[in-house]
């Protein structure tokens, strides 16, 4: 969250800007390392359950393998393919992480860019919201609605996620929104008499952009840590697997005595990998649209 | 002063009302009908049927318009009625609740605490120190990208498991009895060590990186230029650029504790911790609504609790908020 506090708005991007932009993004080491990790376990998530010669959930395995030739990363105390659950898990987390940070982007940007733009009462009952919604445990707040959910997938659960996560974006939001405001092309725009939409998303929101999708890929790593965390608790998807239900029945049924690490390092890895690739591909978009953090 | 702490308290009770509401309204708009789904369950067991069916319609006073449900329940609420435990069935919720509470704060004060005393310190001298802040900086984003029930796993497998050096689970050992005996707490402590490690190693990495970059945004600032300009040595321009930095770390404690706590009970549910996570796990295991709404109502109520104590240290911490500037915006 604070590594994005440095990026000014940028200037209206321009045709060599957009050069510029590239010529720095392609030689930030931070942004590629991330990009490449972030890249290989997307193909992973896409590619992998074609490979996946089992079905993630039947118990048609020989029972608690560790990895070989046949198994790639072993079998469950079940016998189940450990190597099917965890690209399908993949892919659950990619799902969840997507349409949780776009859930959480909108909102996000909805009451950031109100709050910001239109000041005065709307801002303040915006920003009222957004401080109770910002002190509500929202960990506590999903515990409770997925408890009550008999059948949950992932697509209720991503918008739970969703509609907790976005209050740290609409305040990072409001606080740009409200300095681009008081600009001159912005009161130019207002002159001419163009509407509040027209202003927000064709003089704005285009001259943060580079703001909005940092604060993205921010939520989009924290619905899938999030994800994980709600799935291991039990209160995942009840239709499908992800790589926080693998650590819940790996633990749950003595995968630690039993010393079966196949079981539970990889959902574990994969979900460190992806969310630490996020955040370090964070620090270099940083680097590449904030010119003073260029110069280290 | 009074103006900024009058201003938290009125948004802090708001989130109180709010957090009821949405505990009352859940279970009475979700789809499904989990009393429905309970009574079914308590058919299992024939001798309370009776007595729970007729509970639960007292308790959710299902009857009554919904206004009056809604008061009902904030009646309820403040005369510390959570309702009943329907796993362990005349057990009241509050008790539940209380045995558990222990073991959920011995956990998470001193990791909090430590993770953040420590995580400032690490973050500040790593702070635009070339070598340190290369293997902190990596570190730190793998620590904070981590899962907290993954390392909690981890470290339960290579250091319970199978070196052996730690118990892989239970508060304590479940052989002797809970009393007051240095030999319990030995066991209490050796068991507390693992869950309380890996709580901390996770909250470590946010702050080292957070205050790292305060540290470096600071230094950047006028006045640390016109200090170094001025030939102050490199200890005094650090130590006022970490005065500074220190105060939005110390919002972003409050802003951490709900993370924090949910951390917790994940990772007390890898270690079998008979804390407030596992108290949570198997009141979902049970379906035992009331227990889990009972430790919602109680998460809220203390991540409350300490954000009004962070914002009361705040305002200890940064005069700017004493003498009416706008310190934090609220």
């Amino acid at each position: 969250m604070t590594s994005t506090t440095g990026s000014a708005p940028a200037s209206p991007a321009t045709k060599t800007g957009r050069n510029e932009i590239l010529y720095f993004a392609l030689r930030n080491t931070k942004l590629l390392i991330g990009a490449f990790v972030f890249m290989v376990f997307l193909l992973g998530a896409i590619f992998g359950p074609m490979l996946a010669t089992h079905e993630p959930l039947t118990f048609d395995a020989p029972p608690g393998l560790p990895p070989s030739a046949g198994y790639w990363f072993g079998t469950t105390l079940f016998g189940q393919d450990v190597f099917s659950q965890f690209v399908h898990g993949l892919r659950s987390s990619f799902i969840v992480g997507a349409l949780g940070g776009i859930t959480a982007a909108v909102i996000g940007m909805f009451v950031g860019f109100f709050a910001g733009y239109r000041g005065g009462i709307v801002d303040e009952v915006l920003n009222m919201l957004t401080n109770v919604v910002l002190v509500i445990p929202t960990f506590a707040v999903l515990l409770v609605v997925a408890a009550y959910l008999s059948v949950r997938g992932l697509g209720t659960e991503a918008m739970f996620i969703g509609l907790t996560s976005w209050p740290w974006a609409a305040r990072a939001i409001r606080a740009q929104t409200f300095s681009l405001t008081s600009r001159d092309f912005v009161g130019m725009a207002r002159l001419n008499g163009e509407s509040t939409l027209r202003i927000i998303f064709g003089e704005i929101a285009p001259n943060m952009s580079s703001y909005l999708v940092m604060t993205f890929i921010l939520l989009f790593g924290g619905a899938i840590l999030t994800a994980a965390t709600l799935d291991f608790i039990g209160l995942g998807p009840t239709d499908s697997i992800s790589l926080g239900l693998m650590m819940n029945y790996s633990v749950m049924n003595a995968a630690l005595q039993l010393g079966m690490w196949w079981w539970f390092v990889p959902p574990g890895l994969a979900i460190t990998a992806i969310v630490g690739s996020l955040y370090v591909m964070n620090v270099g978009l940083d680097e590449v649209f904030n010119p003073k953090l260029r110069a280290l | 002063m009074l103006r900024y702490l009058a201003r938290k308290l009125i948004i802090y009770l708001l989130t109180f009302i709010v957090a009821v509401t949405i505990d009352w309204a859940i279970p009475r708009f979700m789809p499904g009908n989990p009393i429905d789904a309970l009574v079914s369950r308590i058919a299992l067991m024939p001798d309370a049927n009776a007595a729970l069916t007729s509970y639960f319609m007292a308790a959710f006073n299902l009857d009554q318009p919904l206004w009056r449900q809604y008061l009902n329940f904030w009646s309820a609420l403040f005369h510390g009625d959570l309702g009943r435990s329907i796993m362990l069935f005349p057990t009241p919720v509050t008790t539940l609740i209380g045995r558990a509470l222990p073991y959920t704060l011995g956990l998470l004060l001193p990791s909090i605490l430590l993770s953040w005393y420590v995580g400032n310190m690490v973050g500040a001298l790593a702070a635009r120190r070339k070598l340190l802040d290369n293997s902190v900086l990596p570190l730190g984003y793998l620590l904070t990208a981590t899962p907290y029930m993954w390392l909690g796993i981890l470290l339960a497998w290579v250091l319970g498991s199978t070196l052996g050096w730690f118990p892989l689970a239970f508060g304590y050992d479940q052989s002797l009895k809970a009393e007051w005996s240095w030999r319990f707490i030995g066991s209490l402590l050796y068991h507390w060590v693992l869950p309380f490690a890996s709580l901390f190693m996770v909250a470590l990495g946010g702050w080292a990186i957070g205050m790292r970059n305060m540290i470096i945004y600071e230094l950047e600032s006028d006045y640390a230029n016109y200090l170094m300009a001025l030939g102050a040595p490199q200890r005094l321009v650090r130590k006022y650029a970490f005065r500074n930095a220190m105060l939005p770390q110390i919002t972003g404690l409050a802003l951490q504790l709900g993370a924090v706590v949910g951390g917790a009970l994940v990772t007390e549910i890898v270690f079998s911790y008979p804390g407030l996570g596992w108290l949570v796990l198997s009141g979902i295991q049970n379906q035992d609504y009331f227990v889990i709404q009972g430790v919602f109502l109680f998460i809220i109520v203390g991540v409350l609790l300490a954000n009004l104590i962070v914002d009361i240290v705040y305002v200890v911490v940064d005069p700017r908020t004493r003498v009416g500037l706008q310190g934090d915006a609220a």
